[in-house]
């Protein structure tokens, strides 16, 4: 039977986070009350006319060096031309033959922990749209009596990052998704927010047996809502189109809507009627030209970014896929636990405190482990204390709930209450003596074999020695005496 | 170029105007004489002039990202030839066929 590989490109909308709308002066806020935050420019009144937001420029130039794509000196506006309600200008300001990012890839990883790289097409900077409510019985288009519009996201800043046809499962579109979502936060562009709609996704999908290099036709599926629904809607899809070419059909163009709750995808219009956009220069606004000095300037103040940081743990510090991952969802976690490793020296015991007992007791208190008690300095000491078998595992855990509480550094509380842990022979001597005279059952059934037991006298120990004792002098010292 | 070229009616189609067939050859004609009349540029050499977007010669005239007042929300539904409660209200959407 014929192996079939998937082809998968994505269409990203992203809303840019800027204080104004792309072109007028209206807040750029979601939600609000319906149609309170328009104004002559985004109503498209006769006699208005746009002017680009400078900061919305910065974001694209911003996203379009974090993906390593090339920012032309040259760049304008056009006019995409089609009619929909929720379009007052009955055309759509983007960008076509010379947008202000092109190229590029974008870096993302899987759950194995494997790099991978897909190209990005172009990035362009639009408007998006009002939104509409399908008035009427059912809530869709089909079958509503009338649509009522909302037009405060009219004219809010979009940002389009199309990819190039190259991620080959569901898993690596999430993937990408992921690393295109976190790239946005690190760069403080976007909310990012699908359920708030400042991240919409359509994908293309298509199938072509496994040896192939050509394209085989291609499905748009649209509505997603979630990174959920992207996964499912693509195995879905890449399914359907398996079994259509496995009974001898042919996979038709067309875009195709997700159904969350039925599971599948359905064709939503024929692509017969082909859009027109009859895109043309926008003559009410004027050319970008990119200065260097400001692309420059970009540049060298762009923060680590999330797949840099993933390597850096992965590759310096060894930590897992998984750990790594963690610590770049919540960025000012990761420079938390970076600051911790400075303290400490000691990567892998950091991680697993700050993901560890740490993330328990800031998920207990709902407070983020940065905003807490807890200061990175003072983890480093108790790291420290742990590598150097200073203290036990058990008077770590103690420490840090008294950290957590507030008791300051880990160090000082060791010195002033005499918590480090003995490795001195002399001193856990007694302990171990005092334990095998309370215990002669199992000191005779250690020596008739059950080897078990030694556990539990060494736990007698540490319980005697309050937690002190070294539990591996513990446990050397006791095999002597019992040999 | 000549008329003939021109498919008014599709033309016709994607700005949403409906055209007699009388209007059809009217329109036709005319929009074949202006794109005849434009024709004459190609008798002038431009292979050294670069594509153009824009007449005007200005660049980058952009705003600093700051808000200021929107429109009052009863003024701007007074002027909608239909409105409903907070919202424009417009014909049914028939372009998805669900």
């Amino acid at each position: 039977m014929t192996q079939w590989e998937s082809v998968i490109g994505i269409e990203c909308h992203v809303e840019l986070k800027t204080n104004s709308k792309m072109f007028c002066a209206c807040p750029n806020e979601f939600g609000g009350e319906p149609n309170t935050k328009v104004c002559p420019v985004c109503l498209a009144l006769p006699g208005a006319l746009p002017v680009a937001n400078k900061i919305a420029i910065e974001h694209m130039i911003r996203a379009g060096l974090a993906f390593g794509a090339e920012i032309p000196e040259f760049s304008k506006f056009d006019r995409k031309n089609y009619f929909y309600p929720d379009m007052p200008k009955d055309y759509q300001i983007s960008q076509y033959a010379m947008p202000l990012t092109q190229g590029g890839a974008v870096r993302y990883w899987l759950a194995d922990g494997s790099m991978k790289e897909c190209r990005l097409t172009r990035i362009h900077l639009e408007e998006d749209t009002g939104k509409s409510l399908h008035a009427g019985t059912t809530g869709r288009i089909a079958g509503s009596s009338h649509s009522l519009i909302d037009f405060n996201r009219a004219g809010v800043p979009l940002m389009e990052c199309v990819s190039e046809p190259e991620l080959h499962s569901a898993d690596e579109a999430i993937g990408y998704l992921e690393a295109l979502k976190r790239t946005f936060v690190q760069l403080g562009i976007s909310d990012v927010k699908m359920e708030e709609g400042s991240l919409r996704c359509d994908a293309n999908v298509s199938i072509r047996p496994a040896a192939s290099t050509e394209l085989g036709t291609k499905a748009e599926i649209k509505n997603m809502n979630s990174f959920r629904s992207v996964h499912r809607a693509i195995e879905s899809e890449i399914a359907r189109q398996i079994e259509i070419v496995q009974s001898g059909g042919r996979v038709v163009q067309e875009t195709r809507g997700w159904d969350e709750g039925a599971g599948r995808t359905h064709t939503m219009r024929s692509k017969e009627q082909t859009h027109d956009y009859r895109y043309f220069p926008d003559p009410d606004l004027v050319p970008v030209e990119v200065d260097r000095e400001l692309v420059e300037s970009i540049r060298t103040a762009l923060p680590e970014l999330p797949h840099e940081r993933f390597a850096r743990y992965r590759g310096h510090l060894k930590l897992t896929p998984a750990q790594a991952t963690q610590l770049i969802e919540d960025a000012a976690l990761g420079d938390y636990f970076d600051a911790c490793v400075s303290a400490s020296g000691h990567a892998q015991q950091s991680a697993n405190f700050v993901l560890g007992d740490l993330a328990r007791l800031a998920n207990e208190n709902r407070m983020a482990l940065y905003d807490s008690p807890v200061r990175p300095e003072h983890v480093g000491e108790l790291v420290r204390m742990v590598e150097s078998k200073t203290i036990n595992s058990k008077i770590a855990k103690d420490l840090i709930a008294r950290m957590w509480a507030g008791d300051g550094s880990p160090a000082a509380i060791v010195e002033r209450e005499g918590l480090a842990q003995s490795s001195d022979v002399g001193t856990i001597d007694p302990f171990i003596d005092e334990v095998l005279r309370a215990n002669e059952k199992s000191v005779m059934d250690f020596r008739a074999g059950k080897t078990n037991v030694l556990g539990f006298l060494v736990g007698q120990v540490m319980k005697a020695s309050a937690g002190k004792a070294n539990p591996r002098i513990v446990q050397e010292r006791m095999r002597e005496k019992l040999g | 170029m000549p008329s003939q070229e021109i498919d008014i009616r599709y033309v016709a189609k994607l700005a949403r105007i409906a055209l007699t067939d009388e209007e059809v050859e009217v329109f036709g004609r005319q929009l074949g004489d202006l794109l005849g009349h434009v024709e004459a540029l190609s008798e002038l050499d431009t292979a050294s002039i670069a594509a153009t977007a824009q007449v005007v010669e200005s660049r980058n005239v952009e705003r600093e990202d700051v808000v200021s007042g929107c429109l009052e929300r009863e003024r701007v539904l007074e002027m909608a030839p239909q409105a409903q409660g907070v919202y424009f209200r417009v014909p049914r959407i028939i372009a998805e066929e669900t």
